[in-house]
């Protein structure tokens, strides 16, 4: 049983709010990572789509940028406790980014530069659910969160927004990525508290 | 018995705050008097757990300041950071009677025994001089050991933990040089800046002398100082790293 | 020297969690990079604390040599980037000295 430390709160904010479970509100953005911050020129930077086998799209960061992109504004919900609410994004959808690609493969693994990885079903990053965001409260990326652009998938834990994404792989079945090959949930629902691989 | 001592370095027990002492108008002296304290060797460092009445914990590794004792107590010194979310509980809200968890004592190679014979070099960055304060603490208390030098960077001159002691020491036991990064004294022979290459070569120990170097502050500063006694011909396993955050912190 | 420079800590950082796993102190301990081949204290490993859980990464080449999740109940580990470790017999001694 933990001693509770008088007058102790941490760097909470106080504020009422919705929540999912087990979650607490906070103020800054804490910045964490499983690795060094790589340092990607944008002449060099690019986002491929592949099957596998086959290269499907690629665009380097000047096409990229040629891409409609939009504003987002979400709330964030790490798996290590913090939530940061009305975040402000600008990205490009992953809708735009599928368009006329046909693929019957229903899983997806994100890489990172570095060596991140995070796997997500197909259908959880269609339908306005997910982004490339290049933009944070309305400037470029900070390269310590994630910039030049990382994933956005609001709807799941922040570990499945993969930081410096460099392209997705689509996958017929479900693997785990970094953190879900040792312990964490492999889908990730933070108001069902997917916090945790079961077995 | 090696089993309940294994147990014992990772239990979280209550310590209680007996003595809080002002080291500079940001970083302050705990003194707690530990329950069932196992002992400890210098350099090594604990953790430390708070918890929120709803719960919530933040934990953050502390280095031991004083020397080993047989009383129960210890000392560490906590530096206010600037977003700090621990340090400026433990700075400015945590009076003497309060109880924190800390769990300890933790690690074997950034250590300093009494058994080695070797020249020593120390070399801190802002907070990083508290394990190595540890270290020189231990040393005095103890005969026959070999010199110790210390290399003390600092952004000013009110900056400096354990001024007085420091000051006191004499050379017979313990060298000290302080780098300035920001301000220096009046009179300063040197305009401010970082530890490079030519202040290494002149205040530590030559080399071919084999000492034991402990390089202890921010990541940078480590990082950096590490590669210029490598640079100076320090073999990589006489130099004995820790690294706290950027500002200081740990985690 | 930003935060951004230099995110990492070193294995003395992580020793508070992983003495909950080994019997012996992990940081004086000499571990083998599986990458490269490269023989060095853990103490020296840079490690990354500030994440779902603590990564361990070799000095040299950046391959990461542990990871440790604390997921509710249970501890996991994966030691995979690491061949080996020697450990010295001595180190089976409590650490306090």
């Amino acid at each position: 049983m933990a001693i509770i430390s008088r007058g102790f709160t941490g760097r909470r904010s106080a504020a009422e709010a919705k929540l999912p479970p087990g979650q607490y509100l906070t103020t800054d953005f804490p910045v964490l990572s499983a690795g060094p911050t790589p340092h990607i020129s944008l002449d060099r930077w690019e986002f491929t789509i592949d099957d596998g086998s086959n290269v499907l799209k690629r665009w380097d960061w000047k096409s990229f940028r040629e891409l409609p992109s939009e504003t987002i504004t979400t709330d964030l919900h790490c798996v290590t406790r913090w939530s940061k609410l009305g975040t402000s994004w600008e990205g490009v959808s992953l809708d735009v980014l599928l368009a006329d690609l046909k693929t019957d493969l229903p899983y997806a693994m994100f890489r990172s530069y570095g060596d991140y990885t995070t796997n997500l079903p197909v259908k959880d990053i269609i339908n306005k659910q997910a982004w490339i965001a290049f933009k944070y409260d309305g400037a470029d990326l900070a390269p310590e969160h994630g910039g030049p652009a990382r994933l956005l998938v609001p709807h799941l834990y922040l570990w499945k927004s993969a930081k410096w994404v460099k392209g997705l792989s689509f996958m017929p079945h479900d693997k785990p990525g970094f953190w879900e090959s040792l312990g964490y949930h492999i889908y990730g629902d933070p108001w069902r508290e997917q916090r945790y691989s079961e077995e | 018995m090696a089993g309940t001592a294994v147990l014992g370095r990772v239990t979280w027990r209550t310590a209680t705050v007996v003595g809080l002492h002002d080291e500079t108008p940001t970083a302050r002296t705990l003194t707690l008097a530990v329950r069932d304290w196992p002992g400890h060797v210098a350099g090594q460092h604990v953790d430390v757990r708070l918890t929120a009445p709803d719960g919530y914990s933040a934990v953050r590794s502390y280095s031991i300041a004083s020397p080993p004792s047989a009383d129960g107590h210890i000392e560490i010194t906590v530096e206010q950071l600037p977003n700090g979310e621990v340090s400026p509980y433990l700075t400015e809200e945590v009076v003497a009677g309060d109880e924190l968890e800390l769990r300890g004592p933790i690690g074997g190679w950034f250590v300093w025994r009494s058994d080695q014979r070797e020249p020593i070099q120390l070399l801190a960055g802002g907070s990083g001089i508290v394990p190595l304060m540890g270290m020189i603490r231990s040393r005095l208390l103890t005969n026959d050991a070999a010199p110790f030098r210390l290399l003390y960077s600092v952004r000013e001159p009110e900056a400096i933990f354990y001024r007085e002691e420091l000051e006191a020491l004499s050379a017979k036991h313990v060298t000290v040089n302080y780098a300035y990064t920001r301000a220096v004294p009046k009179d300063w022979p040197r305009p401010p800046g970082r530890v490079d290459r030519d202040l290494i070569a002149s205040v530590t120990w030559p080399a071919n002398l084999n000492a034991t170097c402990y390089v202890c502050g921010p990541t940078g500063f480590v990082e950096t100082v590490a590669d210029l006694l490598s640079m100076a011909g320090n073999r990589r396993e006489k130099i004995r790293t820790e690294r706290f955050g950027p500002t200081g912190e740990r985690k | 020297m930003s935060s951004e420079a230099y995110p990492h800590l070193d294995g003395n950082a992580a020793a508070g969690e992983l003495n909950r796993i080994f019997a012996f102190d992990i940081t004086a301990t000499e571990g083998q990079c599986s990458n490269c081949g490269a023989r060095r204290r853990f103490a020296e490993a840079h490690v990354y604390m500030k994440c779902p859980g603590i990564v361990a990464r070799c000095a040299g080449c950046g391959h990461v040599l542990l990871r440790l999740v604390n997921a509710g109940g249970r501890l996991l580990l994966d030691l995979r980037g690491m061949t080996y470790l020697v450990l010295d017999k001595s180190q089976f001694q409590d650490s306090s000295g």
